[in-house]
């Protein structure tokens, strides 16, 4: 039955298949996925016409690899700027949020804290689309009072950044808790007695100790904003990420350029899970 | 004395008033607009119950609510089914030393955008995919068989794009399930499926249910899985908000499909929390 117990061979190998099929199931998509990045072919499917780099390096005639792909590179580029300011805006406020609920006290603190992990259960839709229409109607209301006409408040970068923000602050906020909690108080009224303002005791002895999870947090924030569809689509301009570039693709037909994408993305995804995961955070939703 | 108090009062300030724009300005007021903006008509502004009206009149509507809602259900059941003994060999069966890198092995492709995955899934079942190939090629099948494009494909898109937030609260409960307690009940005669009947499964309820309501919550307003692999049969509802707001422009019309997505969900979570005692609070934790 477990370790301890003694159990029937059969109910050992079964569950031991059971396990390998599930495993299975998890990695046949992403295994498929990139080995069919190096195949010589026109579109992401078998047969196997032999092995290339040109859905990455190729550079035309008729392959174009994603490093001469400008569409995508350019949407490379706009999540990557997303996700920098969006880690920076929501470990700034999940950090703010955590001191906040962890340290002070306040009359409707906890219907304060109950608004701050709603966000985890409306869906990414819905948030999405209320940001939209709230800063659309601050913006048509400014245009007919005060005739300026915010840029800001249309779909776009600024926005984007706004509506990813929302939810991964929380995240942020969860994370920062969880080791703020076990913050030794004893830490700070020493400091105190040693002549520390508040300021210097936050920054010298607070943060300080709340480092590990600051970081873990807004690696987690960047990578939740790097691949975040569900709020982007509502809110984007003319400037698409790279999960809605890709989307676009995918939905209309593609060529193994995304293959070689995704290639990148999961390598690239597994390095930093594995790297977050051996530091000790063992925390990922 | 009162000049440390001031110190305090202002420390407040810094933490309490970002947290507060965040969540006012993010979340409560776009939220009330959207509201607002369900109850509204297009062009005059006046006040009107159409939208609602026009959900339940056009069978097409409500009937996709529901086949939503019903599909959310069941994958979170098929999720919590597989993800019992999952868990249950890495927690309790596997040795201790495997266990961790077992669970490295879950971790990772869940941290790779849900887009790859999806995409991965769809060119290995497509008509031209790689498993018609394969099946073709061992003479198993005569000529390829569309596999994507149907409920079934959908639902396990759905399961496996979920899993990982039962797998891991799931885990983190059985650890925390005495050895010994399985152990004596052995002893004493118990069948398995008694164990896992009056044991197991009641000891994991607290996180069946933090992933039950994460799981439904995700797959409820998920996109890219349904629309991408059911189709244009896939029916989600989500799909009808996205037509609503970026292809009609009927803007009211979304907010209100918004805010039945989102009552919907909202009611869901309650009931499921008011029938295992739980508060939400702890199930984020």
């Amino acid at each position: 039955m477990i370790r301890s117990l003694p159990s029937s061979k059969r109910y050992q190998y079964g569950f031991r298949l059971f396990i390998i099929l599930y495993f299975i199931f998890l990695f046949a998509p992403l295994v498929v996925t990139m080995v069919l990045a190096f195949n010589d072919s026109m579109y992401p499917a078998l047969p196997w016409q032999g092995f290339t780099l040109d859905w990455f390096f190729g550079n035309g005639p008729d392959k174009y690899g994603i490093f001469h792909d400008q569409t995508n590179l350019r949407s490379l580029a706009t999540s990557f700027k997303v996700a920098v300011a969006v880690m920076l805006v929501s470990t700034f406020l999940g950090t703010c949020a955590a001191f906040l609920f962890e340290q002070e006290n306040f009359r409707f603190k906890g219907a304060l804290y109950f608004l701050m992990i709603a966000p985890l259960v409306i869906p990414g839709v819905i948030l999405g689309i209320s940001i939209l229409m709230f800063s659309n109607t601050i913006g048509l209301f400014i245009e007919n009072h005060f005739d300026i006409y915010v840029k800001f408040l249309g779909p776009g970068f600024p926005l984007v950044v706004l509506g990813q923000s929302s939810f991964i602050s929380t995240i942020v906020a969860l994370v920062v808790s969880a080791r703020l909690k076990k913050f030794d108080h004893s830490l700070e009224e020493a400091a105190y007695n040693l002549g520390a303002n508040r300021a210097e005791v936050l920054w010298f002895i607070t943060l300080k100790y709340l480092r590990p999870s600051i970081i873990g947090g807004a690696a987690m924030a960047f990578l939740m904003s790097f691949e975040n569809f569900n709020t982007t689509i509502f809110l984007v301009g003319s400037q698409a990420t790279l999960p809605i570039n890709m989307y676009m693709q995918v939905r209309d037909g593609s060529t193994p350029v995304i293959n070689a994408i995704s290639f990148l993305l999961i390598l690239g995804t597994s390095i930093f899970a594995v790297a977050n995961l051996s530091k000790g955070n063992k925390k990922i939703v | 004395m009162m000049k440390n108090r001031q110190h305090i009062k202002w420390g407040f300030f810094f933490f309490f008033l970002p947290v507060a724009l965040w969540l006012f300005l993010l979340i409560v007021l776009p939220h009330l607009e959207l509201l607002r903006l369900s109850f509204t008509r297009a062009n005059t502004g006046k006040l009107t119950f159409d939208t609602y009206l026009a959900f339940f009149k056009e069978p097409i509507y409500w009937l996709t609510f529901v086949r939503t809602a019903g599909y959310s259900i069941l994958v979170t059941f098929l999720v919590m089914v597989i993800a019992l003994p999952v868990s249950f060999y890495i927690s309790k069966i596997v040795k201790q030393t495997i266990a961790g890198a077992l669970m490295i092995l879950i971790l990772v492709p869940f941290w790779v955008s849900e887009l790859v995955r999806v995409y991965g899934w769809m060119i290995l079942l497509r008509e031209s995919g790689v498993l018609n190939h394969f099946l073709v090629s061992i003479g198993l099948f005569k000529e390829p068989v569309e596999m994507l494009y149907n409920d079934i494909t959908m639902i396990m898109g759905l399961v496996y794009t979920s899993m990982l937030f039962m797998v891991v609260p799931v885990i983190g409960v059985m650890d925390d399930l005495d050895n010994s307690i399985i152990e004596a009940a052995y002893d004493l005669g118990a069948s398995k499926i008694a164990i896992w009947r009056t044991i197991i499964i009641p000891h994991c309820a607290s996180g069946l249910v933090n992933g039950g309501i994460i799981v439904f919550m995700l797959v409820l307003g998920s996109y890219l899985t349904p629309t991408l692999m059911g189709g244009k049969n896939s029916l989600w509802f989500t799909e009808q908000i996205y037509n609503q707001i970026i292809l009609y422009f009927n803007w009211n019309q979304g907010a209100a499909f918004g805010f039945l997505l989102l009552a919907l969900s909202s009611l869901i979570i309650w009931v499921i929390l008011k029938l295992t005692k739980q508060n939400l609070k702890e199930v984020v934790k």
